[in-house]
């Protein structure tokens, strides 16, 4: 029974981690069409961001909840106006602008921090369900995972700014000729995905400790779980996560890390080969 | 013979030249003839390894030339830098051999390094030292190899921990030849030790989530995790096992960490208490390390990254040196024969002793408990021979083997 519990946690773990390196993407693919190659360093730099934080004293939930996702929105805003914003529409040539950017953030982290590993410990302890220990952190992945998901989704759904941005998503002429700006939205929706890209980088940065090339991990599982999902933000990525986190986990329990991989990668082949459009493409369909 | 100005002046100019470089020649003898190369990933993802390597050439050639050099000739060093990518081994061995002209060759990190490199200067005839712990096995009398192998730690570790621990064992290990086989010797010394390895996991080297990992280690209830981790991914690991609490729980011992300073990237709360085995431990308490400390640290200004394989290279170059004196001659082969006669040398680790019939060494070994980032030494084995290649490998009966023997168990 303990152990059922234990492992009941380690998948919501899962899919909660993994909703997180999801989320920034889901917002500026998932709505703008925006391929950005450049998501796995956003992940890392947020990372970075908040492990310089808490060496400088700074305390660690600030480091992670504030700093990471000010300086990596500040970045997406540079981004979007020195790059992004002449490249709506042009999607291959906005993949190889993203692409070259995670070079250069690679390279330019690389120069900074050198190659190594750099990490700091997780703030909370573990806990024991009957035999077993658990680590409080996880907990904390899956109540920050849940919170950012429900976060995003009364945004859109509830408030002015999320219909205009939807609205702007869905037909940009007729935003503009309702008096709105659609350049200025473009511009604030990368900004905030990029500011969500690194509060997951900062959250998962005690987990796991970063090298300059940690966004490579990141990246394949975030489009992976984005494209699955479908159009829908928050209903395509909860739908994707659950599915995929479950089964990785599972997997893992049962066997190998790799196995667990594998089932994931066969899974959404097997799901794209099915509904070409993710599974809010099919399911779910009027869902934010 | 016609005597004009143009043949006078090309004579002339023929004999000046002559006795230019005759007395240049002579300089030069006397300046500096034998080359050595160091071949290291100076920067790269293995830069952490590589760097420290280098300046331990630097620092035992600088010695060895204050010393009055080798065979009255100063040793001048040949720098390259393979940016932690294999295919220029190769190339900087073929420029090492033929354009240097080096008399010997050391360098490699990581075994793929060393399969790059070792053909290459077999083919031109280049005296090879490969100074890192590696899986073992490698059998060419044109190579020498001055670290650990898993016999020599693992026999160190494994009944220490067991009787420490306990006899259950889980092992982790990385996802590639060094993994798969130390986990074959980890199992081998468990049986001989009573104990049992109950379970073994494989994890590629990108994995850096280990929830669902502990979850199985708890509910398969060792005595002890082994792990043979590698790399930065595999580093979290141990935050993993800490932040769940397991530390109290369920002890561990490595084979890895520590041999490139990862106890300092670790908290004192994840790393205390992992029992590791090495030849080399920076709190080693004897005269010989603490000379080799002040000397680092007057060169470098700081002792901190040294680690391991840079003591191993240390090593290396003193070894080397020490054949050459015997051989008085930088020929390959009568350094080879030199070496051959089970030469020895006291490095900052103590006694390093080549074993003939393999070409690796006979060293210490210690038992090393992480305390404080430290890396402190509970017990210490005098002399431990590279058994694992011994089992394979005979250079004396077979000098023309040139293979990696993978050691069946």
């Amino acid at each position: 029974m303990d152990f059922v519990s234990v492992v009941i946690i380690e998948v919501l773990y899962a899919i909660a981690s993994l909703a997180l390196i999801s989320a920034g993407l889901a917002v500026v693919f998932g709505m703008m069409r925006v391929i950005n190659l450049a998501h796995g360093e956003f992940l890392m730099i947020g990372g970075y961001a908040a492990i310089v934080s808490v060496q400088a004293g700074i305390n660690i939930y600030i480091a992670m909840l504030v700093v990471a996702p000010l300086v990596v929105g500040l970045l997406g805003l540079i981004v979007e106006r020195c790059v992004i914003q002449f490249l709506y529409g042009r999607m291959l040539d906005t993949m190889l602008a993203t692409w070259g950017l995670s070079l250069l953030l690679t390279g330019a982290v690389t120069m900074i921090f050198g190659n190594t590993t750099t990490g700091i410990s997780t703030p909370i302890g573990g806990f024991s369900i009957g035999a077993y220990q658990v680590s409080g952190y996880n907990i904390f992945i899956l109540v920050a995972g849940a919170a950012l998901m429900a976060a995003i989704f009364l945004v859109l759904k509830t408030t002015r700014l999320g219909l205009v941005a939807r609205g702007a998503m869905q037909s940009a002429e007729m935003t503009s000729g309702l008096g709105h700006n659609p350049k200025r939205i473009y511009m604030a929706t990368f900004t905030i995905g990029a500011a969500l890209s690194g509060l997951a980088g900062g959250i998962l940065a005690p987990l796991t400790g970063l090298t300059p090339t940690s966004g490579g991990l990141y990246v394949a599982k975030a489009f992976i779980t984005v494209i699955s999902g479908g159009a829908a933000v928050v209903t395509g990525t909860l739908s994707s996560a659950g599915l995929f986190g479950a089964l990785t986990q599972l997997t893992m329990l049962a066997s190998t890390p790799v196995w667990g991989d594998v089932a994931m990668l066969f899974a959404a082949i097997v799901l794209l080969r099915l509904l070409p459009r993710g599974i809010t493409g099919r399911f779910f369909t009027r869902q934010v | 013979m016609q005597f004009d100005r143009r043949s006078f002046l090309q004579s002339a100019a023929a004999i000046s030249a002559l006795t230019a470089t005759g007395f240049a020649g002579r300089a030069y003898a006397a300046g500096g003839e034998i080359k050595l190369a160091s071949i290291h990933d100076l920067s790269g993802l293995f830069d952490l390894y590589g760097k420290p390597m280098d300046q331990a050439v630097i620092l035992a050639l600088e010695e060895i030339n204050a010393a009055g050099g080798l065979l009255g000739k100063k040793v001048d060093q040949v720098t390259y830098d393979t940016q932690s990518q294999i295919p220029l081994y190769t190339q900087f061995g073929q420029q090492a051999a033929l354009k240097d002209k080096v008399s010997v060759v050391h360098g490699g990190i990581l075994s793929a390094s060393r399969e790059a490199i070792r053909p290459t200067l077999d083919r031109f005839k280049t005296l090879y030292f490969y100074n890192t712990q590696y899986e073992g096995g490698v059998c060419d009398r044109n190579i020498f190899c001055t670290g650990v192998t898993p016999a020599q730690s693992v026999e160190a570790l494994m009944p220490y921990a067991i009787s420490k621990f306990g006899k259950k064992i889980y092992t982790l290990a990385a996802d590639y030849n060094y993994g798969q086989i130390i986990s074959k010797w980890v199992a081998y010394y468990a049986k001989q030790n009573g104990g049992e390895v109950i379970q073994t996991d494989f994890f590629p080297l990108d994995v850096s989530d280990f929830g669902a990992t502990i979850a199985k280690v708890q509910s398969a209830k060792p005595d002890f995790v082994m792990s043979a981790l590698v790399g930065g991914a595999h580093l979290s690991f141990y935050r993993q096992w800490a932040a769940a609490g397991m530390k109290s729980k369920i002890a561990m011992a490595s084979t890895t960490l520590g041999a490139g300073n990862e106890q300092v990237v670790l908290t004192p709360a994840e790393g205390d208490g992992i029992l590791l085995a090495y030849n080399y431990s920076k709190e080693l308490d004897t005269p010989a390390n603490k000379a080799f400390l002040d000397k680092w640290q007057k060169k470098f200004g700081d002792t901190k990254p040294i680690h391991e394989l840079a003591v191993a290279t240390y090593q290396g170059v003193l070894l080397w040196a020490a054949g050459v004196k015997k051989a008085g001659s930088i020929d390959r082969m009568k350094v080879i024969e030199a070496l051959e006669t089970g030469i020895s040398i006291d490095g900052p680790a103590g006694k390093v002793t080549v074993d003939p019939k393999t070409h690796h060494c006979t060293l210490d070994v210690h038992v090393i408990e992480v305390k404080g980032q430290k890396m402190t030494v509970v017990k210490s084995l005098a002399q431990v021979p590279p058994k694992d290649t011994q089992s394979v490998c005979d250079l004396k009966a077979n000098p023309n083997d040139t293979k990696q023997y993978e050691i069946k168990i």
